[in-house]
């Protein structure tokens, strides 16, 4: 079942050409509207002009996390903030978000991406979709929201946390899919056991699981412990947020709604293109968003495309599940995490020179538990057990403000951090993914 | 009249008591009087030896982190009600009291027992007049 039939099955010349046509548009756009774009492009010699088709792509100059954060707040729009109706923000690597803005249009065409998604898991109106992702700033909720109401679903709003209350909804609103964090979803399972719950009650047939990367052995134990359907969506607010790639029941691959996001796979050390399937970095060019359009956005997600026919009859390319990252960024309990942050909030409570590690968990059925380890120091040391108590406090509360998550704090003694030649390595992920 | 106490920070793992003492003995440093006040998480050791300078670099040599902290030694008679005639002379002179350990000697025939306070001139004003004695360090690190 397809939500837009003529754009997910479009055939492959008419897709190029509408994507060139789309490219050029915006190009164009970027070129008129946005300085970093038009500095972007004069720096190479590039006009915008020069670009005839998406085969030119590779000639237009990346754009990175750091551009948008060089621009905040809103440096990289490229439509006037009357028109701008909605703004999201993310995890920068230091102290200030990135931030997206949206048209209008833009946000109709973001809830048609999202429509498809929910439709290639069959979700309609007459179901009842649970999204638990968190509505705010982050996209994940309010992304999901409005495609759940454009499918015609019962759109049921309850954001992230308090998970025995949302256990009791999706029993007492008869919810027949539900879209959040696949480690929410595990752990959601596991407080529907702990209550003794009669699985055969449960309405649930699908999930949309995204917001963070997971395994396929994390699928089956979802998929058997809630008895659905358990589909992997992608998205990233820079690109527009969730729906720029979702998987259809055959569960091969993610479809890429690739006539708004043109997706491609860079080497990420030469920025060199990889043909089609080999691993590289996820790179996307917007060409309809009007707001906040990116060109060659790399993502820092490895995966790689897939061309064959998907037996679902879409044509659109697909890329595999995330395979990691090419940079140290986290994600825990959805949130984008980065470990210079906590380097930041230890230089603000009295740290001349931090040494830590970000220590991840997350037991089966749980959800993630981070603990920071922070070596004391002389700057900090204090005979006094409760400074010492109030500094661990401040350096949790100082996380917690710049990070957005709460955090364990453990203070240890000097050099017992292992430093290493280079990058040191300043995190330990225990979970298995 | 002011006391250097070493205070050391220790992780809560085994074998960082035994180090520390190990390191103290190693250059022929000798515990007189010592305390540890423990958190879950980690534990203050504060000790008061023969020769505060070197205990101090010694520990700082190996690794730990480590500072003096001030303290006075105060004379206490050995008897019943000794200690209580003590805190309640500095609580009548108000003096903020952080914490307090005894010392492993007697002094001729009291006990010592170390005091960490908020203001060590405050705590000598009240103690002297009533006839309560504030060991002098030199004579604390000689015993």
């Amino acid at each position: 079942m397809y939500w837009d039939l003529s754009a997910e099955c479009l055939d492959r010349t008419a897709m190029r050409e509408l994507q060139s046509d789309r490219l050029r548009a915006t190009v164009a756009r970027c070129y008129a509207n946005t300085a970093h774009y038009r500095k972007a492009f004069d720096g190479v010699g590039l006009k915008s002009d020069d670009i005839r088709s998406i085969d030119d792509l590779p000639r237009i100059p990346f754009t990175v996390k750091e551009d948008l954060r060089d621009n905040y707040p809103f440096g990289l729009f490229a439509a006037p903030l009357e028109d701008v109706v909605r703004v999201h923000a993310s995890s920068g690597t230091t102290g200030k978000p990135i931030v997206v803005g949206y048209t209008r249009e833009d946000i109709g065409l973001w809830a048609e991406c999202i429509a498809r998604t929910l439709t290639a898991g069959g979700v309609g109106r007459n179901d009842v979709i649970q999204v638990a992702y968190g509505y705010g700033l982050f996209t994940g909720g309010l992304g999901l929201h409005y495609g759940a109401e454009q499918v015609g679903a019962v759109t049921v709003p309850v954001s992230g946390g308090n998970t025995k209350r949302q256990a009791m909804l999706l029993q007492d609103f008869g919810a027949t899919a539900i879209a959040c964090t696949p480690s929410f979803a595990a752990y959601l399972a596991e407080t529907l056991r702990d209550s003794g719950v009669d699985f055969s009650t449960l309405k649930l047939r699908v999930g949309f699981f995204g917001a963070e990367p997971w395994s396929e052995a994390m699928r089956r134990e979802i998929e058997a412990s809630l008895n659905i359907l358990a589909l992997d969506i992608y998205g990233l607010s820079e690109v527009i947020g969730p729906g720029v790639a979702y998987e259809c029941e055959h569960q091969c691959g993610l479809h890429v709604a690739e006539d708004h996001f043109i997706p491609e796979i860079i080497n990420p050390e030469t920025g060199e293109n990889l043909p089609p399937g080999e691993v590289g970095e996820l790179v996307f060019t917007t060409v309809t968003k009007q707001a906040a359009p990116v060109l060659r956005y790399r993502t820092r997600d490895l995966s790689r495309l897939f061309t064959e026919k998907c037996a679902c009859g879409r044509t659109a390319v697909r890329i595999e599940r995330i395979l990691g990252r090419t940079d140290d960024m986290l994600i825990i309990r959805g949130v984008n995490v980065f470990p210079s942050q906590i380097e930041a909030a230890l230089l603000d409570v009295g740290y001349l020179e931090p040494h830590y590690v970000l220590i991840v968990d997350r037991e089966a059925g749980r959800m993630d538990e981070v603990e920071v380890w922070v070596e004391i120091s002389e700057s900090v040391f204090n005979d006094e057990v409760r400074r010492i108590e109030d500094l661990e406090h401040r350096i949790r509360a100082s996380i917690s403000t710049t990070l957005g998550i709460s955090i364990r704090v453990k203070l240890v003694e000097p050099r017992t951090i292992p430093r290493s030649e280079g990058k040191a390595k300043r995190v330990m992920d225990r979970r298995e993914l | 009249m002011r006391l250097k106490q070493v205070s050391v920070f220790l992780e809560n793992k085994t074998g960082r008591m035994a180090a520390v003492t190990r390191v103290l003995a190693a250059r022929g440093i000798n515990l007189r009087a010592f305390c540890i006040a423990d958190t879950a998480n980690f534990g203050i050791l504060r000790i008061i030896v023969n020769n505060p300078e070197e205990a101090l670099q010694a520990l700082r040599d190996e690794g730990f982190t480590a500072n003096f902290a001030e303290v006075i030694a105060v004379e206490v008679p050995d008897s019943p009600g000794g200690l209580a005639t003590v805190l309640e002379t500095l609580d009548a002179g108000g003096v903020n009291i952080e914490y307090l350990y005894a010392f492993c000697e007697k002094c001729r025939d009291n006990a010592l027992v170390i005091f960490r306070v908020e203001d060590v001139d405050a705590a000598v004003n009240a103690l002297e007049p009533t006839g309560i004695r504030v060991v002098p360090s030199d004579e604390v690190y000689s015993m």
